[in-house]
């Protein structure tokens, strides 16, 4: 058949790797390493994420069009993410323009 | 068999891309509102028991497993018995889940009055911040939840297959496709405990809470 099995003692590991990966993140939060805590704990999630994904889910015996579609989905959400945050935190790089009437000196020198 | 093993296998795939843009919009909204209310959030995010977020995330792992363990059963060719007990025991492992959650997490936060639109009424610094927080907070567990809720639904169908002998070796998709939902409803989980719980400065409160 199709499926391949994976056996249990690699579903027990991955278990208690992500058992283990938690109470290191859970702990990690109690120490001040400045900006590193968001870092840690992100990269703590997405090695959980991966875990899950490769074993549990058996990506790792998946054909390559389920992980391009895959793939696919994460390039989209990284889009939204990069895209609404490039707005969102550059807005104050620039001023407001003002009334076109602040334009005239500029322009009488242009023109003069 | 092969390629309609494949095919449900890749749609539930599909579904599962459709479902990251769904709570993506809710991460890259959460994302922007950290970045512009970072010390309110950091406040609220101080608020909750982290202790609770912590045990269910083991709790939700577990389930991960014992799902796994369910199909495994089925693909090794064990008896029904054998795929019955894991599949039940992943349904308990989520229940309690939930349990923890609503009986626990959100009746402590009604308590401390910290549920936006029902009776909000934390004074501290950042306030209107930290009511956005908790916003997220009761929005992100609770889409979270009613997943949770829905992966119950499925769980209890796969049992009531698995009871009359629909699975095999041969034959064992519908769990196959269900353990995807289910592992990345557990994924989602992965996220929002650090988002939530953990990258608010919990060093700032002098150990333990």
């Amino acid at each position: 058949m199709s499926g391949h099995i994976v056996p249990v003692r690699i579903y027990l590991g991955v278990f208690l790797a992500l058992l283990a990966l938690t109470a290191l993140t859970t702990a990690v939060a109690f120490y001040d390493l400045g900006k590193w805590n968001t870092v840690a704990a992100l990269a703590i999630a997405v090695t959980k994420m991966l875990l899950v994904i490769l074993f549990f889910m058996h990506l790792k015996y998946s054909s390559g069009l389920t992980r391009l579609i895959l793939l696919a989905g994460f390039f989209w959400f990284a889009l939204l993410v990069a895209l609404t945050l490039s707005d969102e935190l550059t807005r104050n790089w620039t001023p407001p323009p003002g009334p076109w009437s602040a334009l005239l000196p500029f322009l009488h020198r242009l023109i003069l | 068999m092969d390629q309609q093993h494949e095919a449900g296998n890749l749609g539930m795939w599909v579904f599962l891309v459709t479902e990251i843009m769904f709570f993506g919009g809710l991460f890259a909204c959460y994302t922007i509102y950290r970045a512009l209310h970072l010390e309110a959030f950091e406040t609220g995010s101080r608020l909750l028991e982290v202790q609770f977020g912590a045990a269910n995330t083991a709790v939700l792992i577990g389930s991960s497993l014992t799902m796994a363990l369910a199909i495994h059963a089925a693909q090794a060719g064990k008896r029904k018995s054998h795929i019955i007990f894991y599949l039940i025991l992943t349904m308990i492992l989520g229940a309690l889940f939930l349990g923890l959650k609503f009986t626990f997490e959100w009746h402590h936060d009604y308590i401390e009055h910290l549920v936006p639109g029902f009776g909000f009424a934390y004074t501290g610094p950042y306030a209107p911040g930290v009511e956005m927080f908790f916003c997220f907070y009761f929005f992100m567990t609770g889409l979270h939840a009613l997943h949770m809720i829905v992966g119950l639904g499925v769980l209890t169908v796969l049992t009531i297959m698995a009871a009359r002998g629909r699975f095999s070796a041969e034959y064992y998709y519908p769990l196959e496709v269900s353990g995807l939902y289910w592992h990345f409803v557990d994924i989602v989980w992965i996220f929002l405990f650090p988002l939530l719980y953990l990258i608010g400065g919990r060093y700032a409160m002098g150990g333990g809470h």
